[in-house]
């Protein structure tokens, strides 16, 4: 009989007082009995509708089968035959929107936390497996991959496994992508990141950081110089966009990329690192985003009284997560939805001193279907704040679109692609945000193994 | 890790530093730049390539000791290594067709003037290199200079060596004097280059600037070193670092070069005390 209760099993978290000065993850994660118990409210239905909405098909009720009868181990062997970041997705994924979306207790009462139970298991194995992972028999054929975020790793976890000599190429220092200098340590552990990255290595995987492909080498070269059958570009969506108002060149704004960079990746946040940032008092955060939640976070972290979000329609739109708008409230920020920045102020200095802002009402849905904001006559206002973060989106990085022949793009500058993540160019694949433009890790990961399989299949069909 | 394979102090606040990195002196052109990171807990600096010998596998940086981490690079050896280093980043210098051209170089700026004025030399165009320091003892790559110039006009704010005065000075000098230049190059502290573009202008000979902001991953993603070029907002890391010098707006970039001042200065004088430490 399954476990009825309406409710899931609430997330121990940190306090939001203590934890909004603090860099320690705010979820603390299921004790074992919390995950059994959750586990039990499973209804393990046949048609599965779950598994349907998880980017990279994880068998959730197999999986969760296994944790109702305190099988972790056997959990995580389920997962991982879908999922190559489980740690990772457990913590960042939009469950509500996809699997947990898709569960039918959700329908009269609250989901099955699929994702925390998810969390659960990979953490469990990371605290108590000790065996090492199976190097898989080589099979003599090399591919590279560009760009060791979600959906590089992904691709080269999958080839790794089928035997592939895999070599991942990252522009930084570190590898992880965005889960290194986008997601604040609070959300991601960092050691996480690096674990999956490890795990990798210890699956053969070579990583060769500092590399910018387009600069230090070139697709071409991959093919020619260094015998690599096929490539595949995860390159993401890196390029921030501002919004052109007078005003964006004071110091103190920030595009969220350089804002989360300093602090996440360089570790400006900590007293010792080399890596300055600024420290204001009051941080205006402009969008309404995950990013645009990351960055008000960690400015709040870094001793900012005041941090506004400023959103320009109403909290109905964002596209923030929920669950992400909820623990930034608890912790303090002030949400200014339907307001608009029309002009940054500075003082003679040069500095950051204001925002200045319009009010926005709600008219006729737009094109994207939600409803389009106008302007409010005479509803001009000065924010008091001396810091601002652009956090209104990404575009592909450009730089291997302008170093590499025949690799179609469109007039966003992503690469265009089949169903199976082939470019324009035999042998070279894509996906992740470099495709989509600016999306989730998840599908960035279903990108990556989608690939991956098409790979596997063109290099098996010229040898 | 990437290994220093020759380090010369240059003067006493200048060092020059061979890299090995093969990858990237394979590609390396004048104009384009490095970002490295000294060691695991340091910042990422964008240096100007200095050098590069396709050969040996080694890239060359000249760096003035201004921070910690300059500080810091300073204090490795010959033979020691640096934590990462990546590029070669941004776009190389453009020297396409030109026969005639002046490189205007100060201070540290020389170091990055030098290889644009050796691969016009070598193109076969006429250089006239107009170098300046602050006094005789800061003086570098002189030597360097005069092999690959047709011209050399060695400028020190005291006379101290070669003319007494600033090097707009001598630019102005030589273009009065009838010296038709297809472009001048002007690499230096920007107030230098802001006032090498108002000598060219009133004359209209085109002028090529090498910007040098504030970045962290030097391939567009964070924005921090954004300028106003002729009204529009651009990325030195890949846009430039070479821009139209009528167009860049100069006074915009001296304030945004001053964000972190006091932080560099705090962090700078917390290194040197810790090397003093390590001595006592």
């Amino acid at each position: 009989m399954p476990n009825m209760s309406p409710k899931k099993n609430p997330m121990p978290t940190q306090d939001p007082k203590e934890r909004s000065c603090n860099f320690k993850e705010v979820a603390l994660g299921y004790t074992k009995e919390m995950a059994v118990d959750e586990a039990q409210r499973c209804l393990n239905c046949k048609n599965k509708p779950c598994v349907s909405g998880c980017p990279v098909g994880i068998s959730i009720p197999d999986f969760i089968a296994k944790v109702a009868v305190e099988d972790f181990d056997g959990a995580y062997d389920i997962i991982t035959k879908s999922s190559s970041l489980p740690a990772v997705c457990g913590r960042v994924c939009p469950q509500e929107n996809q699997c947990e979306g898709k569960c039918v207790r959700g329908i009269k009462t609250e989901a099955v936390g699929i994702g925390r139970l998810e969390r659960f298991v990979a953490d469990w194995h990371n605290e108590h497996s000790t065996a090492a992972p199976v190097k898989p028999e080589p099979n003599g054929h090399k591919v590279a991959v560009i760009g060791a975020g979600p959906s590089g790793l992904t691709c080269a976890g999958d080839l790794a496994k089928m035997g592939y000599d895999v070599t991942i190429y990252e522009a930084l220092h570190l590898a992880g992508g965005v889960l290194v200098y986008g997601i604040p340590e609070f959300r991601l552990p960092k050691s996480i990141v690096q674990k999956e990255v490890d795990g990798l290595k210890a699956l053969g995987v070579k990583v060769i950081t500092n590399t910018v492909v387009g600069k230090t080498i070139s697709v071409d070269e991959l093919f020619e110089d260094e015998g690599f059958e096929a490539v595949f570009i995860g390159s993401g969506a890196g390029l921030p966009r501002f919004m052109g108002i007078p005003g964006e060149n004071l110091k103190g704004v920030y595009s969220a990329n350089e804002f989360l960079t300093r602090v996440n990746l360089m570790k400006a946040y900590k007293e010792d690192s080399d890596t300055p940032i600024k420290k204001n008092k009051s941080v205006a955060v402009v969008g309404g985003g995950n990013v645009a939640m990351d960055a008000a976070r960690c400015a709040k972290r870094l001793g900012a009284e005041n941090v506004y979000i400023v959103y320009r329609r109403s909290e109905a739109e964002m596209p923030a997560r929920k669950e992400e708008v909820e623990h930034a409230k608890e912790e303090g920020i002030i949400f200014k939805t339907l307001n608009n920045p029309i002009e940054v102020m500075g003082g003679d200095d040069k500095f950051v001193n204001g925002l200045k802002c319009v009010e926005m009402e709600l008219g006729e849905p737009d094109e994207s279907g939600r409803r389009r904001p106008v302007v409010k006559a005479n509803s001009e206002f000065i924010l008091d704040v001396d810091c601002v973060v652009m956090s209104i989106g990404t575009s592909p990085n450009p730089l291997i679109k302008n170093t590499t022949k025949g690799i179609e793009t469109n007039k966003h500058g992503c690469f265009i692609c089949n169903e199976d993540g082939l470019t324009s160019r035999e042998g070279v694949y894509a996906g992740g945000d470099a495709v989509t433009g600016a999306a989730t890790v998840i599908l960035a990961m279903g990108a990556g193994k989608t690939a991956a399989k098409a790979m596997d299949e063109y290099i098996k069909a010229k040898n | 890790m990437y290994k220093i394979v020759r380090k010369k102090e240059l003067n006493p606040t200048v060092t020059l530093m061979d890299i090995e990195a093969p990858m990237i002196a394979k590609k390396a052109e004048p104009g384009q730049f490095i970002i490295l990171r000294v060691d695991e807990e340091g910042e990422r600096i964008p240096l100007t390539v200095a050098d590069f010998d396709r050969e040996k596998g080694t890239v060359t940086i000249i760096f003035q000791i201004v921070g910690a981490t300059t500080e810091k690079l300073n204090h490795k050896n010959e033979g020691e290594y640096i934590q990462d280093f990546v590029g070669p980043l941004g776009v190389a210098s453009h020297t396409d067709g030109l026969k005639k051209v002046a490189v205007v170089g100060g201070g540290v700026g020389c170091a990055i003037a030098y290889p644009i004025a050796k691969k016009l030399h070598n193109l076969g165009c006429e250089v006239h290199s107009i170098v300046g320091f602050r006094n005789k003892d800061l003086v570098i790559l002189e030597d360097e200079f005069k092999a690959v110039s047709d011209k050399l006009c060695m400028m020190t704010d005291d006379g101290s060596h070669g003319e007494k005065g600033l090097v707009t000075q001598a630019l102005r000098k030589l273009i009065e004097s009838g010296e038709k230049y297809d472009e001048v190059i002007a690499i230096g502290p920007l107030v230098m280059m802001k006032f090498v573009v108002a000598v060219t202008k009133e004359f209209g000979i085109k002028t090529v600037v090498s910007m040098n902001p504030i970045m962290i991953d030097g391939t567009g993603m964070c924005g921090g070193c954004r300028l106003t070029v002729g009204g529009e907002t651009k990325f030195a890391c890949v846009d430039g670092p070479d821009f139209d010098g009528f167009l860049v707006d100069f006074d915009e970039a001296m304030d945004r070069g001053t964000m972190y001042k006091p932080f560099e200065r705090h962090k700078h004088e917390e290194t040197c005390n810790l090397f003093a430490k390590e001595v006592k």
